[in-house]
């Protein structure tokens, strides 16, 4: 299947007088720009947070699970009745109970054609196609009453053959789903008509594969649930450590039969997210399936062996690509050709095809050639699942677009800055359609460049590098430019039949005291939601930050909308707290002119009170609002309605994604006798628009980059051939900590979208999409007088030492 | 039959007295008895740190103690820290320069860095970094930590504090 | 996870905690410090019938020279050996070692005797003691017995420990004037468990080297002391020909076995790294 268009055609082209002014020195006004502290990191510095599993409610039960010892086995039998009689057991279910309550759900969109997965139940019923599955439930008095059951639990088991190599599952001699008739999940090929023309016409066409290993977002916090049914009312309340609580609200709805409007989802402090929230997860779907049985509020909090095992893993890749560029180094086109494997089952709702499709639609994107192939195989294979993990499939379409880049450069003579200094779409470029068919609003990739090697002191760099040359030590210098979705229209899901929103909604309400309480459908995960939303509340009313209260992660509470994922929350629905904010400010400004009898023209709120536009004398403050709006409206004129609340919602729809873009660059030195990488410096100019909260938005971007070197240096899901996970702990699966990091310098271009008025892009992924290709590059060129390259993820010592041939 | 143990342990200076399981660890024995909820498990094999308390004036692993063990020993948890207000110039610190998102791992970190403001006054950032390094932050990129401790340092060095 | 359930007992003395694991024998566990134990327990790895709590024989805590040795006790904390000067002075080894021991939270907790009763062919405790010619005392019912270092680490996980004996103390000749030590460890992250280490020790005078000692952590199913390596090296000069004798004499005797990240050749090959920069840092 030939594809030339990218799931933009949906969205219309926007036309010229739709678009918007630039916003007019947002940066310069109110709270937008400013490094504002956020108050709710004040209760989490005292120990006063509320994560899932801090909750008790009464007659609370807890559940564990009992997981599949194989990779791929038929269950022969499963016995259950030993572990109910143990101390404290209440319940022991197996798939087929669970499935009376709880229907299955198949992980497929409508716009990625012909992908295919088949149905998956809360607890497998049958067979066991990962090793992890959960094949029966224990409910307990306590977790470790539960867990001692788990110990009586009696199964037999007829193991089947596993798949679990990429290749294998592609070769499809065994097809773990025979129904689906091969293990191909998703294939998407697509090619511009110029490109074997390119090909055959460059002056030098450079190939490299290049693997990376499948890992996966460790959260801090485990995946939790307790899910609190009430038969009386036949409604369900959900705590959960989620990132879409609208989403889940809709899900646990459809899936269990209860009505969406006695569905609530209350999100409340969440220990880290990184997208692995944001998924349905068998076992989530079936504690709330047995708190319905049950009638009684059921808690599942996963420890840490479950997270490995069982928390969506990602980027498991190998990838071919090439590139065809002339002899003065100008890039005529690249190629590509990735496999990549995502476990038995695509994940609901999401499915495990974007991951993939993002890499075809991403790789070679800063780049301004015309003609590009590409070619996507999603396998099915006997290990985790795979989905949906920050900055999704970008720093794999990175690595691969900057590691051939640099093999280019290389062999052109060319300085890596140079070469892409003559590739990189130019600043007055814009609007732009980019081969795969993605589409660029207006980005900054020279300026970012030019910021970059100023910050770094890129020519200083070199210099000390080639004088540390003659004296053995091996440093290496690495840039990778990128670009990243964010801001995503319904183009993403929606198109697709998925009933996850692309808009979010906020309510602004003004309270009697003349405080503002905001109200957002975009969740706090520790990005700083809240901190950001009172910042453009209070600028868009005209109050002070810390008059200003935010509510979020409650669907019974706040207005529907998307949550967080996809470098979202800031840019849409920190625009729909924009537009509430200033239809309150519209409405106080209505009652003031009613009160004082002045023409609403000649007022403005600032500094928590009406004042006169033109001299700021104050004249009537916001308790003062608040008092008459809704204690004295008897003295307000008989036909004025005080609206003291206002609601708006936002959703980008011009252009399919609002990609932001960047450059980071990597300072390594490499002990060539241990094959040990130390990393010196790292550095990022990022343009994500306007910049809301310059403190926040840096240490984003700086933990983002740290996930992205986890992912380079240190992170891989190790599975055995049979598909057994060998480093389920985070003893032997290694992610960074404050030793293995370097200081990292973070800029800023300033491009605000036109598409609203805050201008706002996204920003929560840009660490991680490009940081491995930068690390990546940094190895390589510290390698390269000693003729060594490296090519596979995560670089590890011994992967070091094998390419300079000294084990 | 689970046997239960008579224990005794002074939490943020207040004796209390529970009869406890002896499987389970200190950190368990917060949460769950006594409710004090800022001491986070995570990995409970020791790892990440997210569970770091003080017993006898030491930071240790709280899933590395069990509950029995802490019989007649002196325990504090970042609430106790924080209503002495032992701690509230690196809180503010933390606080100024975003050195926490989520904040899971926080009152581990805390906990950790009490003990190196005190047993290392003179730590340089290099120093900090290990010093530090058995906490796992999965969010921040560790910058806004080491400076916050930094800062701290260099504030009660200038105050005599240290 | 959440451990199984287990007895648990508190000796007030050692000759009770003796009577308790005569009496309880492989069915019980000591704790001491615990670091490596809980984790065990939390993962439900071990699930012993009866911990006994060693926590409070305060005889068993402690470090003292006496008389040519430094007698550190089983129950002696990471980070007191750490930072005690009495170390530093006389073990100088140990306090190089010391902060290579995972985190501080896990060094103020975790005991030298434990480390050594585990025998975690990776630990850094065990490999120093053979560097250091240490003798491991051990008591039982039956009365107390010294093991050299050298017998006493017998395989994987495994020691010359009898089920009712009780590790208490290690005694080790305290340094002489012109001896010199070096610990080295390359570890993916600090704190984590090494891939490979060495400890090394030897006088030197007038340019050579004896008594040499190097041992190694990671390269085996046990600590191992570098026989061969050792003999390429004494009564020598410590030159770059006498290092890559030393260095070759590993492969015979090592028998590293590849972990999650690192194959056996690699292993070798990061010994044989290690073993050169210690040696040149003995011989600087």
């Amino acid at each position: 299947m030939n594809e030339r268009v990218a799931p933009e055609r949906l969205a219309p082209e926007p036309r010229a007088e739709e678009r918007k002014a630039p916003p007019a020195q947002t940066a310069a006004t109110g709270y937008i720009g400013a490094s504002v502290p956020r108050a709710n990191a004040k209760r989490l510095l005292e120990g006063r947070g509320c994560y899932v599993d801090d909750l008790k409610l009464p007659r609370l039960a807890h559940v564990v699970f009992f997981r599949s010892p194989h990779a791929h086995a038929r269950i022969r039998k499963l016995d259950l009745s030993r572990a109910r009689t143990q101390p404290g057991v209440l319940a022991a279910f197996d798939g087929r109970a669970i499935a009376e309550y709880c229907s299955p759900w198949v992980g497929v969109l409508g716009h990625l054609k012909g992908i295919k997965s088949p149905p998956q139940h809360a607890v497998a019923i049958e067979r066991a196609c990962s090793q992890g599955e959960a094949v029966a439930a224990i409910v307990a008095e306590t977790r470790a009453q539960a867990e001692d059951a788990l110990q009586h639990v009696e199964a037999e088991w007829e193991e089947l053959p596993a798949v679990t190599g990429m290749e294998e599952a592609l070769a499809g001699r065994t097809v773990i789903h025979p129904e689906l008739g091969d293990n191909i999940c998703f294939r998407r090929e697509l090619a511009t008509e110029g490109v074997e023309q390119a090909f055959a016409a460059a002056d030098l066409v450079v190939e490299e594969t290049f693997g990376f290993g499948r890992h996966t977002g460790v959260t801090l916090e485990g995946r939790s649930i307790l899910a609190d049914y009430n038969a009386a009312e036949h409604s369900l309340t959900v705590y959960q450590a989620t990132q879409a609580p609208h989403m889940m609200q809709d899900i646990f709805s459809r899936h269990l039969g209860i009505p969406e409007a006695n569905v609530r989802v209350i999100c409340k402090d969440v220990g880290g997210s990184f997208g692995i929230k944001v998924h349905v997860y068998p076992d989530e779907m079936a504690t709330a399936a047995i708190s319905v049985m049950l009638r009684r509020p059921v808690k599942f909090a996963a420890d840490r062996l479950e997270s490995f095992l069982t928390d969506i893993h990602a980027r498991e890749h190998k990838a071919k690509v090439r590139l065809a560029c002339t002899r003065d180094g100008r890039i005529l086109a690249f190629d590509l050709d990735d496999l990549t494997a995502i476990g038995p089952y695509s994940v609901y709702p999401r499915t495990s095809g974007i991951e993939g499709n993002q890499v075809v639609n991403l790789t070679g994107g800063p780049y301004r050639h015309q003609e590009y192939r590409a070619r996507l195989n999603v396998v099915f294979t006997n290990k985790n699942v795979t989905c949906q993990y920050r900055a999704v499939g970008h720093p794999v379409a990175v690595a691969l677009t900057e590691g051939i880049v640099d093999v280019a450069a290389a062999k052109l003579g060319l300085d890596p800055a140079e070469f892409r200094r003559r590739n990189l779409i130019p600043d007055d470029a814009y609007p732009y359609t980019f081969p795969s068919g993605i589409k660029f609003e207006k980005l900054s990739h020279h300026q970012c460049l030019d910021k970059l090697l100023a910050l770094m002191d890129y020519a200083g760099l070199r210099a000390e590098q080639a004088q540390l040359r003659t004296r053995g030590v091996y440093r290496g210098i690495g840039l990778a430019a990128m670009i990243e979705v964010t801001n995503p229209s319904p183009a993403f899901y929606g198109v697709g039949g998925a009933r996850i929103s692309a808009q979010d909604g906020a309510t602004v309400r003004l309270e009697p005291s003349g405080m503002v309480t905001c109200l957002s459908s975009v969740t706090e995960q520790g990005q700083g939601t809240d901190g950001i939303f009172a910042q453009i509340c209070a600028t868009a009313v005209g109050v002070s930050v810390d008059q200003v209260r935010v509510i979020t992660g409650d669907t019974g509470v706040t207005p529907y909308g998307g949550g967080t994922w996809a470098s979202r929350g800031a840019g849409i629905g920190g625009e729909a707290v924009l537009q509430a904010g200033k239809a309150l400010k519209s409405n106080i400004l209505d009652l003031a002119a009613a009160v004082l009898g002045a023409d609403k023209a000649t007022l403005e709120v600032r500094d928590n009170a009406v004042c006169d536009k033109a001299t700021g004398e104050s004249k009537l403050p916001l308790a003062e609002v608040g008092r008459i709006g809704y204690f004295r409206p008897d003295t307000l004129p008989l036909k004025f309605q005080a609206e003291l609340s206002a609601t708006r919602h936002y959703t980008p729809r011009e252009y399919a994604f609002t990609f932001t873009n960047g450059i980071q660059a990597s300072l390594v030195e490499v002990d060539t006798d241990t094959g040990f990488v130390r990393l010196l410096k790292h550095w990022c100019v990022e343009d994500c628009g306007t910049v809301i909260n310059p403190l926040l938005v840096d240490e984003q971007i700086r933990g983002g980059i740290v996930q992205g070197i986890g992912a380079a240096m240190l992170e891989e899901c190790l599975y055995s051939a049979e598909g057994q996970l060998l480093n389920g702990s985070l003893a032997d699966y290694l992610v960074p900590m404050t030793g293995d990091v370097p200081d990292i310098e973070v800029a800023h271009v300033c491009t605000p979208t036109r598409q609203s008025e805050l201008g706002a892009k996204g920003v929560g992924e840009a660490g991680t999409a490009g940081a491995p290709g930068a690390v990546m590059n940094a190895i390589n060129d510290a390698l390269a007088p000693l003729g060594a390259r490296v090519t596979d993820q995560p670089f590890t010592p011994e992967r070091i030492l094998k390419a300079l041939k000294k084990v | 039959m689970e046997e239960f143990f008579e224990t005794t342990i002074t939490v943020n200076g207040t004796p209390v007295t529970r009869r406890v399981a002896a499987r389970t660890h200190l950190v368990d024995f917060l949460r769950e008895e006594l409710g004090l909820t800022g001491s986070h498990t995570a990995c409970e094999h020791g790892v990440c740190g997210a569970c770091t308390l003080r017993v006898d004036g030491q930071i240790l692993r709280g899933c590395l103690m069990l509950a029995v063990q802490a019989n007649g020993r002196k325990v504090d948890t970042i609430e106790g820290l924080s209503d002495a207000g032992e701690i509230r110039d690196l809180q503010a610190a933390f606080h100024e320069r975003n050195a926490l998102q989520c904040g899971f791992c926080t009152p581990g970190v805390l906990m950790t860095a009490q003990e190196l403001l005190r047993d290392r006054p003179e730590a340089t950032r290099d120093e900090i970094r290990e010093f530090m390094s058995g906490n796992l932050c999965r969010c921040t990129g560790y910058q806004a930590i080491i400076d916050s401790i930094e800062a701290v340092l260099i504030a009660r060095r200038r105050t005599g504090r240290l | 996870m959440k451990a199984s359930s287990f007895g648990y007992a508190r000796p007030e003395s050692l000759a009770e905690a003796l009577e308790l694991l005569a009496r309880h024998g492989e069915r019980a566990k000591l704790l001491a410090g615990g670091q490596s134990l809980i984790p065990s327990l939390n993962l439900r790895l071990s699930s012993p019938a009866l911990l006994i709590d060693l926590g409070n024989l305060s005889e068993l805590e402690g470090i003292a020279l006496q008389g040519k040795d430094l007698r550190i006790g089983a129950l002696t904390r990471h980070r007191a050996i750490e930072r005690s000067p009495v170390v530093a002075a006389h073990a100088p080894l140990l306090a190089q070692a010391a902060p290579h021991i995972a985190h501080v939270a896990i060094r103020n907790r975790g005991t030298f005797g434990g480390s050594l009763a585990m025998s975690d062919p990776a630990a850094e405790w065990p490999a120093c003691c053979l560097a250091l010619g240490a003798s491991i005392v051990v008591a039982s019912a039956r009365g107390e017995r010294r093991v050299q270092a050298e017998r006493f680490f017998k395989a994987l996980y495994a020691t010359d420990l009898a089920p009712d004996e009780i590790l208490v103390a290690a005694e080790i000749p305290a340094a002489a004037a012109d001896s010199r030590s070096v610990f080295l460890e390359l570890a993916r992250r600090r704190g984590d468990y090494a891939i490979v280490g060495v400890a090394a020790q030897a006088r030197r005078s007038k340019g050579r080297l004896q008594d040499v000692r190097l041992a190694f952590l990671g390269v085996a199913a046990v600590p191992l002391l570098a026989r061969r390596a050792m003999a390429a090296l004494e009564g020598g000069p410590c030159d770059a020909a006498a290092i890559a004798a030393a260095e070759r004499a590993l492969g015979d005797e090592l028998e590293p076995m590849a972990d999650l990240y690192h194959s056996a050749a690699t292993k070798l090959h990061l010994a044989r790294v290690l073993a050169g920069r210690a040696l040149a840092a003995l011989a600087a």
